[in-house]
């Protein structure tokens, strides 16, 4: 018999793991903690070393619906009204492992809510759902700083992962993080370089790696896609040789499919369009997994679906 | 590639020079990194060219399936990421039509494989193969299926059927067209494989049980005068599918373990887990993916991964350069241009087209380099802009005197302004603040 042998790479590096949410010894109110991370192969090759931690998802909720897709929206009916209801819908209906809250509405150029305003809602989701949260801010840099150090407060217990960190500013997230415990995300735009800058900047101004998951930013389906799948693998492949500075978890936010225009394009011959929405968001979420991504954070309830099937089957499961 | 010290061995180490290096040993460097030819040294043996030519081969072997036009090359890969250098061969798609529907069906179902094609960034995105399955057991209708089906169609042809009889009898009428034979499997090598280097056919090889036993029966084939060889190792889930095409690439093009060096073929079946077994294919090293049937609302998104992963990561999708109408714009809208960088015109577009505001969009030809990169290479000036928009007739189509410009070339306004005689209005660094601009005006 032929002996086909079997090419176990000798990585010297590991990927961190970075823990999402408390429990109730650790004064949260969380049901189950959120581990990402802790690979020491590439994405799913368990020939290579064993998978410790799925890849978790999230399901996307916003405050305002200003921007959000009629499409996406019908999928889960009035609770969209609701930042409350739909983050409920997504965990009891969907089984999401996590809920990401973004709080569009504290734009001080659109709806203008203050940050107290924000903490509550943070607080009201809390106790709504018994997941770990995800936050984040608006967007406006100045106006951020605000609504992220009440979210943390808001939140302090509860080990939330707030979004997000880039070179151009971050101090005033990485203490609103580190005021309470909080994890954050440390973005950069589409280069690896970028993409060890900031983790340097997070951990230079004293963040703890264990509490920095990456979003190196996922590009959608057809806008890119190319870009972000080889900048991840280039990251997680340049961990694994060792780099320690690009040693932390993933996030992809693959809401970012449906700005292309085919995803929701009104025109027969390319299908069922809601069929299309959620397979072009599931078909970026896929090849963010595929490329590196530990987390995902999705609209469309289908897409999700349509996930974590294939997490499940990746992972070996029927 | 055999090291340096390999070849050397093989050489007649006589040092003449006649290769133009000072010895064979430098001839034998040159040799190893491909910046020689064998043919160079006078002296060389047959033995030791024959010894050379076959390590020099492909660590995938090239495989081709059809003829003239539409025809399919898949293998010949050498990397193990796209960033690397790049993919070569893209995934081909096959769209399977079993035996055992009516006439009427199989032109249905010709047609449905035709009509599953879509145009995007100026590719024809399509079905590249199409298959007959031997469902019926039976030699004639198998045999019936297949030539009306090669004659209803200029695409390769894949041939399904584990009865080395039936197979022939079905193949031998359409040989000329080089149809892809599935499969040799433990129980019919032998023959199968008789039939493929009779018609001069490549032949699938499938084996579930494992990538031993699928080298084993390789092997065999091989040793039976079959050259052209495609895998299929029976996934059964996405982690089988994963882990087995990443083994046999890596073993392939890192280790030249030639043993399994061939092309991969996937059986993905219908609905939902055709299209993740697809996806994850076109990812990961497959190079035919067979579905019993696919939606377009699918197949679209997967053709698009395909167009996306096969991209020379050198070389960026561009845009046509050109004046773009969105939103049925007319002489009152407003006038902006942007790079024919595919991500930063899609971005641009959609950011445009969620305004639901007409504008005509002057895409300017930077080479596929966005905003900032063009800026600072000298490949976006005021003046290429100005011979762009000249060139587009763009002052004729948008009559408001004016001319948007991205947020990050503000530096370029007046200089513009002069070579236009256009108001020149600085946008938005980032396209996601285009709607709001576009709202204020007027």
């Amino acid at each position: 018999m032929v002996e086909v042998p079997i090419p176990k790479e000798k990585w010297t590096g590991k990927i961190g793991t970075t823990v999402i949410g408390a429990v109730a010894e650790e004064g949260g109110t969380r049901a189950k903690k959120v581990v990402i991370g802790g690979q020491s192969c590439m994405p799913f090759l368990s020939f290579e070393a064993p998978i410790l931690n799925r890849p978790a998802i999230a399901g996307e909720v916003v405050d305002t619906l200003r921007d959000y897709p009629p499409l996406a929206r019908k999928a889960f009916g009035d609770v969209v009204e609701d930042p409350v209801q739909w983050a409920k819908a997504w965990v009891e209906k969907y089984g999401v492992d996590l809920i990401c809250l973004k709080l569009y509405s504290t734009n001080p150029e659109e709806e203008n809510k203050s940050p107290q305003e924000a903490a509550d809602l943070v607080r009201k989701i809390l106790a709504a759902v018994p997941v770990p949260l995800v936050v984040y801010g608006c967007g406006h840099e100045e106006k951020d700083a605000k609504v992220m150090e009440a979210v943390s407060n808001a939140g302090s217990k509860e080990r939330l992962l707030l979004g997000h960190a880039e070179e151009s500013a971050y101090k005033s997230i990485a203490a609103a993080s580190m005021a309470n415990n909080h994890a954050l995300i440390a973005f950069s735009n589409l280069d690896i370089n970028l993409a060890k800058q900031i983790n340097i900047l997070l951990t230079d101004f004293g963040v703890r790696k264990e509490n920095i998951v990456a979003d190196p930013l996922m590009a959608s389906l057809g806008m890119g896609l190319e870009y972000s799948y080889s900048v991840n693998e280039r990251i997680r492949l340049a961990a694994l040789m060792g780099d320690s500075m690009l040693q932390v978890p993933m996030v992809c936010d693959t809401t970012i499919a449906w700005k292309a225009r085919e995803a929701t394009e009104e025109n027969e011959s390319l299908g069922d369009i809601e069929v299309r929405a959620a397979w072009w968001e599931a078909t970026t979420g896929l090849a963010a997994l595929i490329s590196g991504a530990d987390m995902l954070i999705m609209r469309s309830p289908k897409a999700v679906q349509i996930i974590k099937k294939a997490i499940n089957e990746l992972l070996g499961g029927a | 590639m055999p090291t340096a010290m390999e070849i050397f061995k093989l050489l007649p180490k006589k040092n003449c020079g006649e290769c133009k290096f000072p010895t064979c040993l430098a001839f034998a460097m040159q040799l190893a990194n491909q910046k020689a030819k064998l043919e160079d040294c006078p002296y060389v043996s047959e033995q030791a060219k024959a010894t050379l030519a076959a390590s020099a081969a492909p660590p995938i072997r090239l495989v081709k399936v059809g003829t003239g036009a539409n025809a399919i090359e898949i293998g010949d890969e050498t990397e193990m990421y796209r960033h690397e250098k790049k993919f070569f061969h893209p995934t081909a798609y096959a769209f399977i039509i079993s035996d055992t529907s009516n006439d009427s069906e199989v032109k249905a179902r010709v047609e449905k494989a035709h009509s599953l094609k879509f145009e995007r960034v100026g590719q024809l995105m399509k079905m590249d193969m199409i298959g007959v399955r031997c469902d019926s057991g039976d030699l004639k209708r198998f045999t019936k299926v297949v030539s009306d089906v090669a004659a209803l169609t200029e695409l390769p042809l894949v041939l399904i059927c584990n009865d080395p009889v039936k197979m022939k009898a079905a193949a031998s009428n359409i040989a000329a067209k080089v149809p892809l034979l599935h499969c040799a499997t433990s129980s019919n090598a032998t023959e199968m494989a008789a039939v493929a280097k009779e018609l001069k056919c490549p032949l699938v090889v499938y084996e579930d049980r494992g990538l031993n036993e699928l080298a084993d029966l390789v092997a065999k084939v091989k040793a039976a005068g079959v050259e052209d060889i495609v895998l299929d190792f029976g996934a059964r889930n996405l982690k089988e599918l994963l882990e087995r095409s990443t083994i046999i690439r890596k073993i392939s093009v890192k280790k030249i373990f030639r043993g399994l060096g061939y092309p991969i073929y996937v059986h993905a079946g219908s609905g939902e887990e055709a299209v993740l077994r697809g996806l994850i294919s076109t990812m990961k090293y497959g190079s035919v993916v067979a579905f019993d049937d696919i939606d377009p609302a699918t197949a679209l998104p997967l053709y698009v991964l395909r167009q996306n992963i096969y991209t020379d990561p050198q070389v960026p999708i561009q845009v046509k350069p050109d004046l773009y109408a969105i939103n049925n714009p007319n002489e009152k809208s407003p006038l902006l241009f942007t790079t024919n960088f595919s991500l930063t015109y899609f971005t641009v577009l959609a950011d445009i087209e969620k305004s639901k505001i007409p504008v005509w969009l002057q895409v300017i030809d930077t080479e596929g380099l966005s905003v900032m990169t063009a800026f600072a290479a000298g490949k976006l000036t005021p003046e290429m802009v100005a011979k762009a928009i000249d060139a587009s007739g763009a002052k004729e189509k948008s009559r408001r005197g004016e001319i948007i410009i991205p947020g990050m070339v503000a530096r370029m306004s007046s200089k513009l302004q002069e070579l236009t005689g256009l108001k020149v209005i600085v946008g938005p660094k980032e396209s996601s603040g285009l709607p709001k601009l576009l709202k204020s005006l007027d």
